[in-house]
């Protein structure tokens, strides 16, 4: 409730602002939701939408395959931790968009570019949550388990795991949300295409009133992953908090 | 003797590069169908030991016996019951209950009957789906114990199984665990730092002293253990029990 009325005063204000006439690139908010609607059904932007889906989600798949497993040895193995820790800490503060023009240079310009900027900006927070979850596992959930007379891989794949799912959990969402600025920053920096594309079309022709309809769209999107990652999390919270 | 300690020694390096003994030269047997009780102040060594017994942690010398075999490791024939519960907090009462029959790979319908059966002996029947959050301390340590009988193993290894639960529970929570083990013929060992507690359940006390540690003596209470619990608490035997254990614990403390 607090939030609706908190993004209607927002609202009124962008509208307020956009009436004024205070600046050319602020057009007001009703005409930018009236844009949105208009290019939505567009067949260049379900064109442009696919292709970043599909970064994304490539993207984000790697980060999660390579993320976790990464985190759970690095939390399970003492050299490996030592040895990838100090690296993982300093990427996941790292300003990654930097290193963009170079992955241009090794990977070439395509799609491929903007899955690797997806994986970069993703993997390092998702790495370093899982770290952390299982580090702090449950040491005597892990003690009941060898007592018990549980396999190496099940003490991983019926208590690490679990008892590492809040944190890895708030891993991915952070993941996800760097994920969807990894994709946009990819599309425009690198290869023109997708919703980077799009921008650049409505930046350049000055077409303000869909370039923020577009702003809109990503936020919302980001927002939508978020929030359903954050729908699992509480539903695994009520166990966290009696760990 | 179903389990024999041999010459048991376990140090730790506390860091500074010198060996701390946490237990030097320990010998001792637990008889078959009994409940045997570590007792002592703490840092005297008992839950070390009990986990050497246990397999969960090594130890530096000495060997320990289980029915005549030496073991390294933890084995079916004995379950642990946790001081702080160990419950998987996302699964249900039902499911932890059988996590041990689920380790071992036996089929879900079968190891949830073993485990309802164990369920309503603890006295938590109607529980089955409730959550350990949603329970009380001492409902949670009887969950322990249900997983622990579960196993169907012979010997029950407790480490302090109710130093988390309050006074009133705790009474009950004695009484039917004597029932319990009586009826199921098993052989426990137990380790707490409550003389009365000790006293009341025990066939056979070690007295463990502290740094190193290592058995000062062994007590077997003149207790019946087939009276009453009220019987037992105002018996002479039990409370001369109680007096003489607190003669040579209170050097100690």
């Amino acid at each position: 409730m607090k939030m609706v009325f908190s993004l209607i005063v927002w609202a009124v204000l962008w509208e307020i602002a956009g009436r004024l006439k205070l600046s050319t690139i602020v057009p007001p908010f009703s005409a930018v939701i009236e844009a949105m609607f208009e290019i939505a059904p567009t067949e260049k932007f379900g064109k442009a939408a696919i292709i970043t889906l599909r970064s994304f989600g490539l993207g984000m798949l790697f980060a999660l395959l390579i993320g976790i497993p990464l985190g759970i040895v690095m939390a399970r193995v003492r050299g490996v931790g030592r040895l990838l820790g100090m690296w993982v800490n300093i990427f996941v503060s790292a300003p990654i968009s930097a290193l963009v023009p170079i992955l241009m240079a090794v990977v070439g310009i395509g799609e491929t570019t903007v899955v690797v900027t997806v994986f970069l900006f993703a993997v390092f927070v998702i790495t370093l949550d899982t770290q952390v979850g299982i580090t702090h596992a449950d040491r005597s959930l892990v003690e009941m388990g060898r007592s018990f007379g549980a396999t190496r891989s099940q003490l991983y794949s019926k208590i690490l795991v679990w008892s590492a799912l809040p944190e890895i959990l708030a891993g991915v969402r952070l993941g996800a949300i760097r994920g969807v600025k990894g994709v946009v920053i990819g599309q425009l920096l690198v290869a023109i295409i997708g919703v980077g594309e799009l921008f650049e079309v409505y930046s350049n022709n000055f077409l303000m009133e869909e370039f923020w309809a577009l702003v809109v769209i990503v936020f919302l999107f980001a927002f939508a992953i978020s929030e359903a990652i954050a729908a699992l999390e509480r539903r695994v919270e009520y166990y966290a908090a009696s760990r | 003797m179903i389990v024999e300690v041999r010459n048991v020694s376990k140090t730790y390096d506390n860091g500074r590069g010198e060996e701390t003994h946490a237990l030097r030269d320990v010998n001792l047997t637990f008889p078959k169908g009994q409940l045997s009780t570590l007792l002592g102040p703490s840092g005297c060594g008992k839950t070390t030991l009990l986990k050497i017994i246990a397999g969960l942690i090594p130890r530096n010398a000495g060997e320990v016996l289980v029915k005549g075999k030496p073991v390294d490791g933890p084995g079916p024939e004995r379950a642990f019951v946790f001081q702080d519960f160990a419950l998987l907090p996302w699964a249900t009462v039902l499911r932890n209950v059988a996590f041990g029959l689920e380790l071992r790979g036996m089929p879900r319908p079968e190891r949830e009957q073993v485990a309802r059966k164990y369920i309503a002996e603890v006295g938590l029947k109607g529980f089955e789906q409730r959550y350990p959050a949603q329970l009380s301390g001492g409902m949670r340590q009887r969950v322990g114990l249900a997983r622990a009988l579960a196993v169907d193993a012979d010997i029950i290894l407790m480490d302090e199984p109710f130093s988390s639960v309050d006074e009133q529970t705790r009474r009950k929570f004695q009484e039917d665990l004597l029932d319990l083990l009586r009826h199921h013929q098993k052989t426990v060992i137990f380790v707490t730092h409550s003389i009365e507690e000790a006293a009341y359940l025990s066939d056979q006390i070690a007295l463990l002293s502290p740094r190193p540690g290592r058995v000062s003596k062994i007590v077997r209470p003149n207790v019946d253990h087939s009276r009453s619990p009220d019987e037992i608490r105002r018996d002479q035997g039990y409370l001369d029990t109680v007096d003489e254990i607190w003669g040579m614990l209170r050097q100690y403390v």
